[in-house]
């Protein structure tokens, strides 16, 4: 163990871990290198995850993975391309009129249609997983914990937002139940009408009484004008949008244009300015999350996995896909294994979470 | 501490003053009770404290209301957050973070407390309130008594010199209000905090009262004093102060305590006396639960339960929040399906039934009766209570009025007292006339002249066939109205007996009445007046 401390490990590095190992899944279709990452993410999970109900995040996005490939496998083989190789099976082709040239819906299905779209939809199962993986190890509340001064607004209103939904589920639920004890339609058009106004009425209701909690508590209560509140805020969040819309030009086209550079080099420095300007109020911090050695060794660890996906790719490009052309096993490029094993180390340097029992409040 | 200076508040578009001419002080370190009748105002005189009322809600306030020597005219309840804590009414509409110890510590952070401060204080509120294990725990998977305890912890740790509550135990069980309660004392007499309460759950909390403020009916008629002296004549008390004022005691107790030591003499004055109400003969069955089982996901609800429940019963479903007993009233009414066991209602399955044949045979009352209601008015909700149940217009009017007498037609649902809108839900699941009749936790927020109502209405639908089943915590309805009782334990039903049996030997469940003349079995004081009406005081008979 590398150390003793109570707390957590940062948020941040639980989702820069997470982050590059969704990056190392998006780089290769390599149906045994995908299966290894989503190993590894759940081997950490289940060493490293809290038990609290976001901690179970991670199993419902790899259920939604799960649908993701089934989905994918069907639209492939029900209205994809028709893909050359050994016929497998043939379904009824249906004519379509010539307008609709370019879609079509059955005919010859081969082997190679099927196993190139399992191996598409595993990979996006794999980077769902890794998203559930960051949420299941951090918590949302606590990644919006460590938004800078400038945005704490924006964080409370999502965060709110977040702690919301599942109410808003519930509270649909009581009102179906509600319908039902009248002895009225609780499906169709006629019960969704029905349901809207009183849950809509409720979520009225809870956000005037939070509203009152968190005045009673004292939100809000600054010295700085408002106005200049909301210019940094403003200048933050545009600078923020533009830094994304330009990272994703790069990282989608490989280089980046001149106006792309722009857009970054200007985001980037709106960004800056906001947080370095904004004023910080009175506010203090509750224990807020510390950087140490074991959230650097995080980090690392996934970036090892990109690193070394990445030059299993150099190596030998075809190393990364499953082989079609003939049907043959997926290669093991050593290098990419290796990246991918170092990325396990979270769940033995990571602190261990406070485990606590879950109990239910069944009502 | 706390003054109020000829107060009075008028909502925006209300036609009376909610609050009138009111004027009184707290003095420091006191626990103050306030109690009156639902829509008495309350609440506003609560939310005066901290400036909610007028800076939130609007309306308009006259007069001054001072908190530790600062105005609300001046002040804001966000800059009073160092001088007064507010619990409002519903803690989990209120939670901010997601764990416990950052919802502790969210009040201090927007004080901007400095961090080695903010540690320690946090720790001192997690050793006060008893909350230390559960310091890193998700809100969301805390019983309903923790929750209360955070949300208490949450307005205390910014060290206010008050502390304001609404309700605060009116949705938990006995033993986690008891918790709840002990704490506020603690917070009271360790650290001198002032409190001021309301609650309608008067034996709960008047014996740690130490003034108590009563609002009449009346415009401007208000009574402070100390708790002696206003439940000396106050029309709502706990059934401690009824009982003495029956048996002539003086000093009046408030407590089970007090009063155990006056009681010896009224018990022998007892003893004697016949005991009235023997068991009624049990009708025929309406309803039967076999080997039921259920659980939500992972977490068990209801482990192999078997009941029999019979025309003309009232039977009282009892036990810990989370135990089971709202599971159960879902399973009879046909909300949820069995998973393992049976449910049956005259034969019949309620889960497999169409919502409007359902409502025909059985009929749930939920926890909270406005869900039920969504209509307009009281008349249009009576004609749409009609047309459910494909009943003879006006069948549920006329149920509505024989439950509470005239209730005015145009009134908004949400505008009614707690008492007649639960008389109003009450009335729509009553009009197709099932033969079973479950209630959950239906005394919430009640006051005891509603309850007394509510008692008698249970009772007269028992007495004309219907099998009633309340789900509660209350263990004062129970002595009033149940036959039997059901205690639900983790989803196991470990007693099932007469009421008067299983509550006087159960230590969380018996009756204030019970607990002062335990060991006989007396659960109410009615019940008490009427022996010794019918047995002259000073009058004894050798058997």
């Amino acid at each position: 163990m590398l150390r003793t401390r109570l707390q957590p490990l940062h948020p941040i590095a639980w989702w820069c871990w997470a982050g590059a190992l969704a990056v190392a899944a998006s780089r290769t279709t390599n149906p045994l290198l995908l299966g290894l990452i989503l190993a590894a993410v759940a081997w950490v999970v289940t060493t490293r995850r809290s038990d609290s109900p976001w901690g179970r995040s991670f199993g419902a996005l790899m259920r939604l993975g799960f649908v993701v490939v089934v989905i994918r496998v069907l639209v492939q083989v029900l209205f994809g391309d028709r893909v050359p190789g050994a016929t497998w099976f043939t379904l009824p082709s249906i004519p379509l009129p010539s307008w609709a040239a370019g879609v079509t819906i059955g005919g010859p299905v081969t082997v190679q249609a099927v196993i190139g779209a399992l191996c598409e939809g595993l990979q996006i199962a794999v980077i769902l997983a890794c998203f559930g993986a960051a949420n299941s190890l951090a918590s949302s509340f606590r990644l919006l914990r460590c938004v800078p001064a400038g945005l704490y607004e924006v964080a409370v209103a999502v965060s709110v937002a977040i702690s919301f939904t599942p109410q808003v589920v519930l509270s649909t639920a009581r009102v179906r139940d509600a319908r039902r004890l009248r002895g009225r339609a609780t499906s169709g058009l006629k019960g969704w009408r029905g349901l809207a106004v009183p849950v809509l009425d409720g979520a009225l209701e809870r956000s005037v009484a939070l509203a009152a909690s968190m005045d009673a508590r004292g939100f809000g209560r600054r010295s700085t004008s408002p106005g200049r509140r909301r210019a940094t805020a403003a200048a933050t969040l545009t600078g923020l949008v533009g830094l994304g819309i330009g990272l994703f030009e790069l990282l989608d086209s490989g280089s980046a244009s001149g106006i792309g550079l722009a857009v970054i080099l200007v985001g980037g420095a709106l960004v800056i300015g906001g947080l370095l300007t904004a004023p910080h109020g009175s506010r203090s911090r509750y224990r807020p999350d510390r950087w140490h050695v074991a959230e650097w060794l995080v980090v690392a660890a996934g970036l090892a996995a990109v690193a070394g996906v990445v030059a299993a790719g150099n190596n030998n490009p075809n190393a990364l896909f499953q082989p079609l052309y003939p049907l043959a096993l997926p290669a093991g490029p050593a290098i990419a294994l290796a990246g991918i094993l170092l990325a396990t180390l979270p769940s033995a340097i990571a602190p261990t979470p406070a485990r606590t029992r879950l109990q239910e409040a069944v009502t | 501490m706390i003054a109020f200076d000829r107060v009075s508040v008028t909502y925006p578009g209300a036609a009376a003053p909610a609050l009138e001419n009111v004027s009184l002080a707290i003095e420091e370190g006191h626990l103050a009770l306030v109690i009156g009748a639902t829509g008495a105002g309350k609440s506003t005189l609560l939310r005066c404290v901290n400036g909610l009322v007028p800076h939130f809600s609007g309306g308009r306030l006259n007069g001054t209301v001072t908190v530790d020597g600062r105005s609300t005219e001046q002040y804001r309840p966000r800059d009073l957050a160092d001088a007064v804590g507010y619990v409002g009414q519903d803690p989990d509409a209120t939670f901010v973070a997601d764990t416990v110890e950052d919802e502790l510590a969210y009040a201090m952070e927007n004080l901007g407390v400095d961090s080695a401060a903010m540690r320690r204080r946090v720790e001192d509120v997690l050793d006060t309130l008893n909350l230390h294990a559960l310091r890193q725990r998700a809100i969301a998977t805390l019983s309903g008594g923790q929750r209360q305890r955070v949300a208490i912890g949450a307005a205390f740790t910014a060290a206010p010199r008050a502390l304001v509550l609404d309700e605060p135990t009116s949705s938990l069980d006995p033993v986690s209000a008891e918790e709840v309660l002990a704490s506020l004392a603690r917070l009271v007499h360790d650290q001198g905090t002032t409190i001021l309460v309301a609650e309608h759950r008067l034996e709960r909390i008047v014996q740690f009262a130490d003034f108590v403020v009563e609002i009449g009916a009346g415009p401007g008629d208000l009574r402070t004093g100390t708790p002696a002296a206003i439940f000396a004549t106050a029309e709502l008390a706990p059934p401690v102060v009824l009982l003495a004022r029956v048996a002539g005691w003086s000093p009046l107790p408030l407590s089970v305590r007090d009063a155990r030591r006056q009681a010896p003499e009224l018990r022998q004055r007892l003893e004697a006396s016949v005991r009235l109400a023997a068991p009624a003969s049990r009708g025929d069955r309406v309803a039967t639960v076999k080997g039921l089982t259920a659980a939500y996901g992972p977490v068990p609800a209801l482990a192999d339960v078997t009941l029999d429940f019979h025309e003309g019963e009232v039977v009282a479903v009892m036990g810990r929040n989370g135990a089971g007993k709202s599971t159960l009233l879902h399973h009879l009414v046909g909300l949820r399906r069995a998973q393992r066991g049976s449910v049956e209602v005259l034969g019949r399955a309620p889960a497999a039934l169409s919502a409007p044949e359902a409502i025909r045979l059985v009929g749930l009352v939920p926890q909270d009766p406005g869900a039920l209601l969504c209509a307009e008015t009281v008349a249009a909700e009576c004609r749409d209570g009609d047309r459910d149940g494909g009943l003879a217009p006006g069948t549920t009017r006329s149920v509505l009025e024989s439950l509470v007498g005239d209730i005015c037609g145009d009134a908004h649902p949400k505008d009614l007292s707690e008492g007649q809108r639960l008389a109003l839900a009450l009335a729509v699941v009553l009009a197709p006339e099932p033969p079973l009749l479950l209630l959950d936790e239906p005394t919430r927020g009640l006051d005891y002249g509603a309850k007394e109502r509510l008692s008698r209405q249970l009772r007269q639908l028992a007495a004309r066939g219907h099998c009633v089943v309340v789900a509660t915590h209350d263990v004062e309805l129970v002595a009033e109205v149940a036959d039997r009782v059901v205690v639900l334990a983790d989803g196991e039903a470990i007693t099932d007996g007469p009421a008067r049996s299983v509550v006087c030997h159960s230590a969380g469940l018996a009756p204030q009445v019970a607990r002062i003349l335990a060991p006989a079995e007396w659960l109410t004081v009615e019940e008490v007046a009427t022996a010794l009406a019918a047995r002259p005081p000073g009058h004894r008979t050798t058997p």
